[in-house]
C-alpha cells in the first residue's frame, strides 16, 4: 500500500525516471544494453560491407537505390527522434497528455518509415528481381536493413503498449523509466540509421 | 512553512525555465542535423570526387549520431559516466568490426 | 500467490517454487545443477573420444559418429558447463559479497537461466532427431553450412538461444554491481571475485552479439537460403571465421576472469592475509579484458591474413602475458609468509598455478605466428586450450565449491573425498593432456577419428587415455561427496572458514533476504576489519526496517519454452512448411508473455520488520 503513495507523489522529483532504484536499474541496464547493440549492428555492417560488391551477377548497389525515398525516410525518422525529445521533455515537466500526444506523433512516423521500408523491399523484390537469395549482398542487404526494421516494428509495439496500459491511470514512479528506456530505444534506432543511410544508400550510390 | 513552499515553487520555476532552455537547444540541435543530411545528400548528388565525398560523409554521420547521443539521449547530462563508457566500449569493439571485415576479408 | 503455494511444502510446491524463483541463490543452485549436468554429458562424450583413440584403427565409434562427439564435446563443456557452472558461482556469491539483498533484475536474471537450460536442452535433443553437429565447435563455414540433416541447426538454435540467456545475465551482473553495492563498498574495496565477475559481464555484453549476429547469418544461409558463406552466391566463409573469433576469444576470458577471482578470495582467506597488490590485480583483470578484444585473429593465423595482420595480433596476444604474469606473482606473493592452510579449495588454486602457467607458456608458443604455422589444428593446440580451461577454469570451479559450498549450502564437503578428487583429477589431468604437446609436436592432427600404429603416436594416446580414466574417477568421487555431504554433512556456522568478506557475515545458507540490516562497509575485506577491532559481525548501515523483495514469477520459464517450441519449428520447415506453425506458436507465446509482462505491475512485496523480528527470535 505504502508503494501507491511513494510511487504517485505530490510534486514529481527531478528525474522521475531515476527516482527509484528499480527506474536506475532499468536505465544503467537499457544504455548497458544499447552498448551490446552497437556490436550488434557493427557486425552486421561490417559483414554488409564485405559482401556489397558481391552481386552475383544481379544489380549493383548503384542500380538500385533511389535517394529520393531514402531521403523522405530520413526525414520521417529523423523527426520522430525529435517528436521523442519533445515526449520526454513533458515528461519530465509532468504534463502526461502532451506526453502522450508527441508519443502518438513519434509513433505515425515511425509507421510511415516503415511503410516506405516495405514499399522499398516490394520495389526491388517484384520489379528488380533482387531478393534475400538472389546474392551475398542481397542476403547482407535485406538482413542488415531488416535487423533495423525489425527493431522499428518492435520499438513501436513497445511504445504503443506503453501508450495503451497508462493511458487512464497517467505518469508515476513506475512507468516513468519505462516511457524514458524506451525513448531512448527510439534514438537508438535513428543512430543506426544514420549509419545505414551513410553507409548503404549514399556510399552505395556514389 | 510559507517560505518553504516559495522557494520550492521558485525552485520548480528554475527547473522549468532552464528545461526550456534545454528544449531550444534540442530543436536547434536538430536543425543542424537536418541540415547535415541535406548536406550529405546533396554531395552524392552533385557528381564530386569519390574520396573527397565519402570522408566527409562519414564524418557527417559522426558528428549527427554525436548529436543523437549526446543531446537527444542527454549523455552530456551528469550521471552518465558509464553509460559513456558502455557505449565508447561498444564503439571501439565496433570500429575494430568494420575494420576487420573492409581490410581484412577477402577473395 | 505463490508464497500461499510454497507452504504446502510438497514435492510439486518445491517444483513451482524453483521454477518460479527470482531468488538469486535458488537460481545459482540451478546454474549449479544443470551445469553439472551437462559437465558429465561432455565428460561422458570426452571418455569416448578418448577411447576412440585409446589404440590405432580403433573402431569403438564410427567416423561420423566421432565427429559429433567432439563436436557437442567442445560445445557442451563450453556453453552449458563451464559458463552456467561460472554463472552459478556469481549469482550464489556476488550479491552477497557487495551487501546486496538481492541482484538489480531478478525477474531478468531467472529468464536468462531458462533461456541456457532450454538452449542446452535443444542443443542435445539432437542426439536422438537424426543426429547431433559435426562441424567441430566452431562451426567453420562451409563445413557447417553444407552439413547434411539438422545436426547444425540444433548448434545453432541452441546456442542462439542459450546465447540470448548469458547476455541477459551480464547485462544483470553489471547493472547489480554498478547499483546495489552497500554503504561504503567503493568499487575499490570489492573482492577480487566481484572485480572479475563485472569484467567478465562487460566482456559478455561486447561479445556475445558478435556471435548472436553470426548465428543468425549461419541459420539464414542453411534454412533460408541465403549466401554469406556460400561462394556460388559470392559470400565469403572468412566472414564466419571472423565473427566467431570475435565472440570467440573474449569468450575465453569470460571463463577464465572468474576463475582468477576464485583463486584471489582462496588465497587470501587461507593464507590469513590481505591479497598482495590488490590494485594491481584489479588493473591486470581489466588489462585482460580489454586486451582479450584485439586478439582474437591469433586463431586464425593460417586463414592467409597477411604478414602485417598476423604481426600484429601476434604481439597483441604476447602482451596478454604481461597483466597474467602480475596475476600469478601476486597470488605467490599472497601466500608468501602467510597463515597457510591447506585444504581442498586450497589445493585445487595451488594446483591450478603450475598448471596454468604451462599453458600460458604454450599459449605464447602459439602465439608466434610463423610457429603457429605448425602448432595448427594439433594436438599441441589442443593439449594448450585444455591446459587453460581445465587447469584455470574448472580447477577454479571446484575451488570455489569447496570454498562456498558451505554458504550455498550450510555444510562443508567432506575433506578426505575433496583431497582425493584432487590428486586423481590433478594427476589424471597432467596425464592426459601434457603428453599430448608431444603428439602435436610430432604431428597428429587434431579432430581426426584414428591414427596408424608404428608412427610414435600408440603410447602417448593410451596414456592420454588413462589420464582420463582417473579424471572421470576424480569426478565421481566428488559426485560422490556431494550427496554423502548432503546426507550426512554437519551443518557449519556462517562463517567456517574464518573469512574476510561480507558474504561470512550472514547465515549459512542465507535468508531469501540476505541481510537482516545492509551493513556498513569501511574497508577491503570488510568483515575482517570488523573482526581485527574485536566486533563480532557486520555495523548496520540502516535501522531495522520493512524489507523490499521481488515477485516470482513463471512467466520466464514459459518465454524460453516459447522459444524452445519455435526453434523445431525454424529447424524442420526446411523440409516441410507445416513446421512454420510451431514458429508462429512459440513466438506467440513468447511475444505474449512480453505483452503480460509489460501490462501487469510488478511492485514486490514487503516483509515486515515484526517478522524478522520473530525469525530472530527463533
Amino acid at each position: 500500500m505504502s508503494d501507491e503513495h511513494t510511487l504517485n507523489p505530490e510534486i514529481m522529483p527531478e528525474e522521475p525516471e531515476k527516482a527509484t532504484l528499480e527506474g536506475r536499474n532499468k536505465f544503467l541496464g537499457f544504455w548497458f544494453f544499447l552498448g551490446g547493440e552497437t556490436v550488434l549492428f557493427a557486425s552486421l555492417f561490417g559483414t554488409y560491407l564485405a559482401l556489397k560488391g558481391s552481386n552475383n551477377g544481379g544489380p549493383t548497389a548503384d542500380e538500385l537505390f533511389g535517394l529520393e525515398l531514402v531521403f523522405i525516410m530520413t526525414m520521417l525518422l529523423l523527426t520522430s527522434s525529435l517528436t521523442s525529445v519533445y515526449a520526454i521533455y513533458h515528461m519530465k515537466n509532468n504534463d502526461f497528455k502532451k506526453m502522450q500526444l508527441w508519443l502518438g506523433i513519434t509513433v505515425i512516423l515511425g509507421l510511415a518509415f516503415l511503410g516506405c521500408e516495405l514499399y522499398e523491399f516490394t520495389e526491388y523484390i517484384l520489379h528488380e528481381d533482387f531478393t534475400f537469395r538472389s546474392s551475398a549482398f542481397g542476403s547482407a542487404f535485406y538482413t542488415l536493413v531488416g535487423f533495423h526494421g525489425g527493431h522499428v516494428l518492435f520499438g513501436l509495439l513497445w511504445i504503443v503498449t506503453l501508450m495503451a496500459r497508462n493511458a487512464k491511470r497517467g505518469l508515476n514512479l513506475y512507468n516513468a523509466p519505462k516511457f524514458y528506456v524506451a525513448s531512448l530505444y527510439w534514438h537508438f534506432i535513428d543512430v543506426v540509421w544514420v549509419f545505414i543511410f551513410t553507409v548503404v544508400y549514399l556510399m552505395g550510390v556514389i | 512553512m510559507a517560505e518553504n513552499t516559495n522557494s520550492s515553487n521558485s525552485h520548480l520555476d528554475y527547473h522549468k525555465q532552464k528545461k526550456k532552455d534545454e528544449m531550444k537547444q534540442q530543436v536547434i540541435t536538430f536543425a543542424l542535423m537536418i541540415i547535415f543530411t541535406i548536406i550529405a545528400f546533396g554531395m552524392v548528388t552533385s557528381g564530386l570526387d569519390k574520396l573527397f565525398v565519402v570522408p566527409i560523409l562519414l564524418l557527417l554521420a559522426v558528428v549527427q549520431v554525436g548529436f543523437q547521443l549526446y543531446y537527444f539521449m542527454h549523455m552530456s547530462h551528469k550521471g552518465h559516466e558509464l553509460p559513456s563508457l558502455m557505449m565508447y566500449g561498444g564503439a571501439a569493439v565496433a570500429f575494430l568490426t568494420v575494420l576487420t571485415m573492409v581490410v581484412l576479408v577477402w577473395w | 500467490m505463490s508464497s500461499t503455494i510454497a507452504q504446502k511444502r510438497g514435492f510439486a510446491s518445491t517444483l513451482w517454487d524453483y521454477l518460479t524463483t527470482v531468488d538469486h541463490k535458488k537460481i545459482g543452485i540451478m546454474y549449479l545443477i544443470a551445469g553439472g549436468f551437462f559437465f558429465l554429458v561432455g565428460g561422458l562424450e570426452a571418455m569416448a573420444i578418448r577411447w576412440q583413440l585409446v589404440r590405432p584403427e580403433n573402431d569403438f565409434v564410427s567416423a561420423g559418429f566421432y565427429n559429433e562427439l567432439l563436436t557437442m564435446h567442445g560445445t557442451t563443456m563450453i556453453f552449458l558447463a563451464a559458463m552456467p557452472l561460472i554463472f552459478a558461482l556469481m549469482n550464489a556469491v556476488v550479491p552477497l559479497q557487495i551487501g546486496a539483498r538481492d541482484v538489480a533484475f531478478p525477474f531478468l536474471n531467472s529468464l536468462g537461466f531458462w533461456l541456457f537450460l532450454f538452449g542446452g536442452v535443444l542443443l542435445n535433443c539432437s542426439w536422438f532427431l537424426g543426429g547431433a553437429p559435426d562441424a567441430g565447435w566452431t562451426a567453420y563455414a562451409p563445413l557447417s553450412t553444407t552439413s547434411p540433416g539438422h545436426g547444425v541447426d540444433f548448434y545453432v538454435l541452441g546456442l542462439q538461444i542459450s546465447g540470448a540467456g548469458t547476455l541477459i545475465g551480464g547485462i544483470n551482473f553489471l547493472v547489480t554491481i554498478v547499483n546495489m553495492r552497500a554503504p561504503g563498498m567503493t568499487y575499490m574495496r570489492m573482492p577480487l571475485f566481484t572485480w572479475t565477475a563485472f569484467v567478465t559481464s562487460a566482456l559478455i555484453l561486447f561479445a556475445f552479439p558478435a556471435l548472436t549476429v553470426g548465428l543468425f547469418l549461419l541459420m539464414f544461409d542453411r534454412m533460408f537460403g541465403s549466401g554469406f558463406f556460400d561462394a556460388g552466391m559470392g559470400g565469403n566463409s572468412v566472414i564466419w571465421e571472423h565473427l566467431f573469433w570475435i565472440f570467440g576469444h573474449p569468450e575465453v576470458y569470460i571463463l577464465i576472469l572468474p576463475a582468477f577471482g576464485v583463486f584471489s578470495d582462496v588465497f587470501s582467506t587461507f593464507s590469513k592475509k590481505r591479497l598482495f597488490g590488490y590494485t594491481a590485480m584489479v588493473f591486470a583483470t581489466v588489462l585482460i579484458g580489454f586486451l582479450g578484444f584485439m586478439v582474437w585473429a591469433h586463431h586464425m593465423f593460417t586463414v592467409g591474413l597477411g604478414p602485417a595482420a598476423n604481426s600484429i595480433f601476434a604481439v597483441a596476444t604476447m602482451a596478454i602475458a604481461v597483466p597474467t604474469g602480475i596475476k600469478i606473482f601476486n597470488w605467490l606473493f599472497t601466500l608468501w609468509g602467510g597463515n597457510i592452510k591447506i585444504n581442498s579449495a586450497m589445493l585445487w588454486a595451488l594446483g591450478f598455478i603450475p598448471s596454468f602457467t604451462i599453458g600460458g607458456m604454450t599459449g605464447v608458443m602459439l602465439a608466434a605466428a610463423a610457429a603457429d604455422y605448425q602448432f595448427h589444428d594439433t594436438y599441441f593446440v589442443v593439449a594448450h586450450f585444455h591446459y587453460v580451461i581445465v587447469g584455470g577454469v574448472v580447477f577454479g570451479i571446484f575451488s570455489g565449491l569447496h570454498y562456498w559450498w558451505p554458504k550455498m549450502f550450510g555444510k562443508i564437503l567432506n575433506e578426505g573425498l575433496g583431497k582425493f578428487t584432487f590428486w586423481t583429477f590433478f594427476i589424471g589431468f597432467h596425464l592426459t593432456f601434457f603428453i599430448q604437446h608431444f603428439l602435436g609436436l610430432m604431428g597428429m592432427p587434431r579432430r581426426y577419428w584414428i591414427y596408424l600404429e608404428n608412427q610414435g603416436l600408440d603410447t602417448g594416446n593410451a596414456v592420454s587415455t588413462a589420464g582420463a580414466f582417473l579424471m572421470a574417477i576424480g569426478t565421481i568421487v566428488f559426485l560422490y561427496n556431494v550427496i554423502i555431504t548432503s546426507v550426512k554433512g554437519e551443518k557449519v556456522s556462517g562463517d567456517p572458514w574464518d573469512g574476510r568478506t561480507l558474504e561470512w557475515s550472514i547465515p549459512s545458507p542465507p535468508p531469501h533476504y540476505n541481510f537482516r540490516q545492509t551493513p556498513l562497509v569501511r574497508g577491503l575485506d570488510p568483515l575482517w576489519i570488523e573482526k581485527s577491532e574485536g566486533r563480532k559481525g557486520m555495523t548496520p548501515a540502516e535501522p531495522l526496517g520493512d524489507i523490499h523483495m521481488p515477485n516470482s514469477s513463471i512467466l520466464p520459464f514459459v518465454m524460453s519454452l516459447g522459444l524452445f517450441i519455435a526453434s523445431f519449428g525454424f529447424i524442420y520447415q526446411t523440409s516441410d512448411k507445416s513446421w512454420l506453425s510451431l514458429v508462429f506458436i512459440g513466438m506467440g507465446i513468447l511475444l505474449g508473455c512480453m505483452f503480460i509482462r509489460s501490462v501487469k505491475d510488478d511492485h514486490g512485496y514487503h516483509i515486515h520488520k515484526e517478522d524478522l523480528d520473530k525469525e530472530a527470535g527463533l
